[in-house]
């Protein structure tokens, strides 16, 4: 039988290199931008122009004229798809409605605007923060959520508390890769962390929590149906029967996401691609993180072996 | 077997109603023509209407229509907020300003506007499909201050026409303004560096217009119909006692306001009262026939009209009209004043192309995911392919009735939430067929093997679709936050299709799987690889 769980430091190893990666990439945002992410306007509040012009004309220098026109010189200009769209992206601070309309009819001294192409949106300050407070909140009640449905999955099993702390070591882990993925896309891409990326964080948590008790449950079933067996052998087996219900869940669902993100709408691929990772990684984890740690605990290898004797066998592995 | 056959029998029934349902234009009604004659109560172009005893109400009624958000189909959402410091006002005013809104939006003749009191402070307004986003913003903000004036000594009536007046209603106004606003400087607002900058305009420019006459100006632009009145023109007073003309009325004593064609076929105003409002005027109007009054609108006189009769409950204004002026007069009429200066806190414009774009690239892209998921199944588990794919059909069917019924607003967030739970429903058969291969391979004939597959895959169903639920119910919350309302439709299709899911993969796909093997018994006995094995 093959053993899946024998390499879990090269597991372990992959996906702290990945990890530190975004962390590095976090930390040299927060030292160049002062912030980890970029925030959208969902959390900072300011506003968000995509203009969709019908001729050529506009460029990113005319349209930063018509921003410092207004006071906003430090406006974030892009260009959207292919040159011969015309479509541009501008981020700025807040505007009233009347400046707002203003900014809008000078942009169409430039090039005639497509309005009914465009759009527009403004967040206040005041409701920026309201979104982040939430947010806060929100991240924590889920915390509190996925940790209470730990403590009710495992409660009447032996060694509960090993396997729900594995459990959320994977999930920390998922929320770190997934951010790591963010921070990455944020450098190349521009991306900002808004309202639905929070959405995607959270439901990988939740994917998480799901695929390692999945997986958990059926450790539990086999190891009174194969006593005497190295704990190692059934946690293997175990994953070798779970695996084709994952990997076939997986394939499923990402054929519904590579879908949306091929032929879906822009704001949405963000937002689809982060769910996306989140999923990759909350079934990768429960494979390749959980189940190891497990092991790894159970033959109190570092860092478990800070917190326990070692067992009196010694490791199968050389 | 009787009771898969009975459980098929209301699955189709039901399934052939959702069909129905998710079709476009969902129409049905008994009731009888003549309950449509009147202009008020229009024959509904869909939905549900059933009228047993003939009274012309539904006994029962269901208003099946799709309802899509913003950012399908375009349009207008902004968050406006009281900018008045609190307690300068009771959530009632707010609720008036509320339907002052209603009233000027309704009047815009877009469909499906939504205007609604949030918190304490705050006004959302969603306008899908507006046409005009900006006209829009400026009639909702508009503080309009609508006043009938006492013109009975004014002697050279038409000279005032089009230009500013001064009268008790807008001082009275302007000494509450002020008040508040000495408050508001009282209590420095804890607003974030990015505000400041806009809060600090907004105080200046009404530090400047710190008379009551520029105030009003600014607040709103002059309506079409009137000249042009300089901004900083104060207004008049009376000239023969020298003090604020006389407000008998403002508009919130209106109760509707129509523009229609007289007898002459000239075009007039007919109005109506609100018995508050008849209780002012009518006395008012009985002691002045035949002397002038004046209707004037942010301190603009709009018009003159003589006052013909004593009017208690409504009355006609004629005067030259065009058709164009007597509608906007009338609009203005409708609109009456709101009762709280607001401002736009947060907004968002939609191109309505943009939206219909995104829209049909994610239904393409939903439909191709359906048909990858639906092959896959059918390759990797064959028979109970079958079962499984059927079941996901009447599980998108349940679903997008659900969405006409209930009913629920689509937006690209909810249509990736429901995609999403095509997903989890496809996990759920997922499981089952899983643990019935294994103990198909362990030995057990085929019967006992699906139903130990159901039996033994349900507590792994039910924690991984409870966990999605939780998180989603936490979703539901954060995105009952103004700025991340998108997030609340995700959640809320999410976590619909969870729920059906519980129903379709258990209960639907174990009657279609046993009614197919009861059906193609003899065929499935010996070839076990039709069972995915």
């Amino acid at each position: 039988m093959y053993s899946l769980v024998q390499k879990r430091r090269l597991y372990y190893g992959f996906s702290l290199a990945i990890i530190a990666i975004g962390i590095v990439i976090m930390i040299y945002s927060l030292v160049t931008r002062g912030t980890a992410f970029e925030l959208s306007i969902d959390f900072k509040g300011g506003s968000i122009y995509e203009l969709k012009f019908t001729q050529p004309g506009a460029n990113e220098d005319n349209i930063r004229a018509v921003f410092a026109n207004y006071g906003d010189s430090t406006a974030t200009i892009q260009r959207l798809g292919d040159e011969t769209e015309n479509r541009w992206s501008v981020r700025a601070s807040f505007h009233e409605e009347a400046e707002k309309r203003q900014i809008l009819d000078d942009l169409n001294k430039l090039a005639p605007l497509d309005r009914s192409l465009s759009q527009d949106e403004s967040v206040s300050a005041t409701v920026g923060q309201e979104v982040t407070r939430a947010a806060l909140f929100a991240v924590l009640v889920a915390a509190l959520v996925v940790t209470s449905f730990i403590v009710l999955a495992f409660r009447s099993v032996p060694d509960a508390f090993r396997y729900g702390v594995c459990a959320i070591i994977a999930m920390i882990h998922d929320v770190l890769i997934v951010a790591a993925v963010q921070s990455v896309m944020g450098i190349i891409f521009k991306w900002e962390v808004d309202a639905l990326f929070l959405t995607a964080m959270l439901m990988v948590v939740g994917f998480s929590v799901q695929d390692t008790i999945v997986l958990f449950d059926r450790i539990r079933e086999n190891i009174p149906r194969h006593l005497g067996e190295p704990y190692e052998t059934i946690v293997n087996r175990s994953v070798l029967e779970t695996i084709h219900r994952t990997l076939t869940t997986q394939i499923s669902v990402f054929f519904v996401m590579i879908a949306i993100m091929l032929f879906g709408g822009a704001s949405i691929k963000q937002f689809v691609f982060i769910l996306f990772c989140g999923l990759v990684t909350g079934s990768y984890s429960s494979i390749f993180i959980a189940v190891p740690l497990l092991v790894s605990w159970e033959k109190r290898e570092f860092p478990f072996s800070l917190f326990g004797k070692k067992p009196e066998l010694k490791s199968v592995e050389a | 077997m009787r009771g898969h056959v009975r459980w098929l029998i209301l699955i189709l029934l039901l399934t052939g109603f959702a069909i129905w349902v998710s079709l476009p234009n969902t129409k049905a009604s008994n009731v009888t023509d003549s309950c449509y004659n009147t202009t008020d109560n229009l024959r509904p172009d869909q939905g549900i209407h059933l009228d047993f005893n003939d009274d012309c109400k539904d006994d029962f009624g269901l208003n099946v229509k799709q309802v899509y958000g913003l950012d399908i189909i375009g349009g207008l959402r902004v968050l406006l907020q009281a900018d008045l410091p609190a307690g300068a006002y009771t959530v009632e005013d707010l609720r008036n300003a509320a339907n002052n809104v209603n009233r000027r939006v309704n009047a815009l003749g877009v469909g499906e506007a939504t205007v609604q009191v949030q918190g304490s402070n705050r006004i959302l307004v969603e306008l899908p499909g507006v046409k005009d986003p900006q006209q829009a913003v400026d009639l909702i903000q508009k503080t309009a201050l609508l006043e009938f004036v006492d013109f009975s000594d004014v002697t050279n009536v038409t000279q005032y026409v089009g230009r500013k007046i001064l009268t008790d209603a807008q001082v009275q106004a302007e000494q509450a303004r002020a008040a508040a606003e000495a408050e508001s400087t009282a209590q420095p607002t804890a607003e974030g560096t990015q505000q400041v900058s806009a809060d600090a305009t907004a105080e200046a420019t009404q530090a400047t217009g710190a008379e009551a006459t520029a105030e009003a100006t600014q607040q709103a632009a002059p309506p079409a119909a009137t000249p042009v009145t300089p901004a900083d023109e104060p207004g008049v007073p009376n000239p023969t006692t020298g003090q604020p003309f006389h407000t008998v009325m403002t508009g919130s004593g209106l109760q509707s306001a129509v523009a229609q064609l007289d007898q002459s076929n000239k075009w007039a105003i007919r109005f109506e009262l609100t018995s508050e409002g008849g209780q002012v005027f009518g006395p008012f109007t009985g002691s002045a026939i035949g002397k002038p009054m004046a209707i004037v609108l942010d301190g603009v006189v709009l018009s003159a009209p003589t006052i013909q009769a004593r009017l208690d409950t409504g009355g006609t204004i004629t005067g030259n009209f065009s058709q164009d002026e007597a509608s906007t007069l009338a609009l203005q009429l409708r609109s009456g004043s709101l009762p709280i200066p607001l401002r736009v806190v947060s907004s968002q414009t939609v191109g309505a192309t943009l939206g219909q774009e995104s829209v049909n690239l994610s239904i393409r892209a939903g439909i191709v995911g359906v048909i990858i998921i639906l092959s896959f199944m059918l390759i990797n588990y064959r028979v109970p392919g079958i079962a499984a794919s059927l079941a996901l059909l009447v599980f998108i069917v349940l679903n997008l009735a659900m969405f006409k019924i209930i009913p629920i607003t689509l937006t690209l967030p909810a249509i990736v939430g429901f995609l999403i739970s095509i997903g989890t429903a496809v996990d759920g058969n997922i499981l089952i067929f899983e643990r019935m291969r294994e103990e198909m391979r362990a030995g057990r004939d085929m019967d006992t093997a699906v139903d130990e597959g159901f039996t033994r895959a349900w507590s792994s169903i039910r924690d991984s679709n409870l966990s999605t639920i939780l998180i989603s119910a936490v979703l539901f919350l954060f995105g009952q936050t103004p700025g991340a309302s998108q997030v609340s439709g995700f959640a809320v299709t999410l976590a619909l299709g969870l729920l059906l899911n519980l129903f379709t993969a258990i209960i639907v796909t174990r009657t279609f799987l046993h009614i197919i093997l009861a059906i193609t018994r003899g065929a499935i006995k010996d070839r076990h690889w039709l069972m995915g094995v």
